[in-house]
Parts: C-alpha cells; structure tokens; sequence
C-alpha cells in the first residue's frame, strides 16, 4: 500500500514539476519525481533499477539540469502556450481515460507468470547483449554529441599572433605566386 | 477497495503519461519541455518493472529498464546541450520565437 501513496506523490510532483514558474524548481521538483520512483522499484523488486534511476535520474540529471539552467538562464517561462490550455487539459484527460480503460479493466488473457526468470547478469549480457552493445554505442554517440555542442568556437586571433600568422601566409602566397610565374616564364 | 501492484503501477504510469503529454502541450520553454519528456519516460519505466513484477520476469523488465534509462539520459543530455547552444547563439529559449526565425 506503501507504493501506492509514493506514486500519488510522484505524480503530485511531476505535476508540480510542469506547472512550477522557475526553471530550477522545475528541476528540483523532477528529481524529486525520480527520487520516489526510484523507492516504487525497490518495492516491486527491481533493485539494480532502483539504484541506476536514483544515481541517474535523480543524481545526474539534476546536476546537468541545474548546470544548464546556470548557463543558459531562465526566460519565456510565463508565456502563454501555443496550443490552447482547454485543448492541452482535454487530450490529457482523453488519454489519461483511454489508457485506463485498456489496461486496468481485467484483460481477456491472464498474464501467464510461468514464465523462467534468469539472474539479470545473464539476462543482460546474454539473452540481451545486443541492447548492452547498443546502449555502449548510444553512450559514446552522446558523449561525443555533447563534446561537439558545448565546444566554444575558437575566437579570432589577435595582437602579435594575428601579425605573425598574415605574414607567414603572404610570404607563402608571394612564394606560390614567384613559382607559377617561374613556370610561365620557361614555357615560353 | 483492495487493488493489486499491477493496478496501482498502471494508475501511476497513465497519471504520470498524463502530466507529461499535458507538459509537453503546454510548455514553451524547450529545457521545460526536455522535463516533459522525462516524466513521459518515467512512466514507462514504472510500466516496465510492474509489468516485470507482475509477470514473474522482474530481471527481464529490469533489462529493458536499464535500456531506457540509458536512452533516456543520453536524450536528456543532447536536449539540454541544444538548449544551452540555441540559447547562447540565438538568445532565447522560447519556442514560439524560434519557429518564427528564418535563414
């Protein structure tokens, strides 16, 4: 019974997460959201989950979170949507009730529990070890794809170095130009 | 009334999915909408691992689980380091602004 007030809080949360007015509550509120979730899954008895979206979720996240917020500032929070609240409310409310009415009616076929549960370590790396060898590929991919777009462009030189550099390149430029007009001269 | 795990994950995984697709509607704001999309994500892990529970295959759901954290951490970092650049380059992070821009 436990699990089900931490879900009402999560949900609580992530509403509060949606409508809060400051980025960095927002952010606050999200991990908070990953925080309770992170206890449900201990309860059902997925404690490596557990562990990972408290580290992850709550831990990570937040910190890059809080991170970008510092960089990029807070603006545009109070501003109107562009999709119609009445509409966004109502879409909502549709969907919240369709996936209700599918799932939580008895279904025509029981859920089968015969089913074998391996250890996870085998069910990572051998019944799913294409996953783990995507989720490698998927984590370099995003390193890399954040090296490249928080990498500062190189500002222009200046000074001494700039001088230097316009020097180097017009004395190779008068050298490449002697050349050509070297060759002209010998064809004729 | 006396529901079972599974019926109180699926009521926390359609309010969660709710509030997500109600954030992301709404939300001009793209770091907000980033959280917007995390809350959508969380609800399917919580699907997941209910399912995993309730179907005897907790390791399996666990399995899949930590694939979607997985992906769903790279996407969060990819959205926020767009957010940062857009706003750094453009000066705003206001969805509205950026859709009018032209180039």
């Amino acid at each position: 019974m436990s699990s089900a007030f931490l879900i009402v809080f999560a949900i609580v949360f992530a509403a509060l997460a949606i409508r809060a007015k400051r980025l960095l509550t927002s952010a606050l509120w999200l991990a908070g959201v990953s925080a309770l979730l992170s206890v449900v899954f201990y309860l059902y008895g997925a404690r490596q989950v557990a562990v990972i979206e408290l580290s992850v979720g709550a831990g990570l996240v937040t910190v890059l979170f809080v991170f970008a917020i510092s960089l990029a500032g807070e603006d545009a929070i109070g501003a109107r949507s562009i999709v119609p609240k009445w509409l966004a409310w109502g879409l909502a409310i549709l969907l919240v009730l369709l996936l209700g009415w599918f799932t939580l009616l008895p279904p025509a076929n029981p859920i089968n529990q015969s089913g074998s549960d391996l250890a996870l370590a085998t069910m990572l790396w051998q019944e799913r070890g294409l996953d783990v060898l995507v989720q490698v590929v998927l984590i370099f991919s995003g390193v890399l794809g954040l090296l490249g777009l928080l990498a500062e462009a190189k500002p222009p030189l200046e000074g001494p170095a700039a001088a230097e550099v316009a020097a180097v390149r017009d004395r190779d430029m008068r050298a490449l130009e002697e050349r050509t007009l070297g060759k002209q001269e010998e064809k004729k | 009334m006396n529901l079972s795990p599974l019926s109180i994950a699926i009521v926390g995984v359609v309010g969660l999915l709710g509030v997500g697709l109600y954030g992301l509607l709404v939300c001009r704001n793209l770091i907000k909408i980033v959280i917007a999309l995390q809350i959508l994500v969380k609800a399917a892990l919580l699907g997941l691992v209910a399912a995993g529970d309730a179907s005897g295959q907790i390791n399996l759901g666990q399995s899949l689980a930590i694939t979607v954290i997985v992906a769903d951490t790279v996407v969060a970092v990819m959205g926020i380091a767009f957010g940062v650049q857009i706003r750094r380059h453009l000066g705003t992070l206001d969805l509205q602004a950026l859709s009018k821009l032209r180039g």
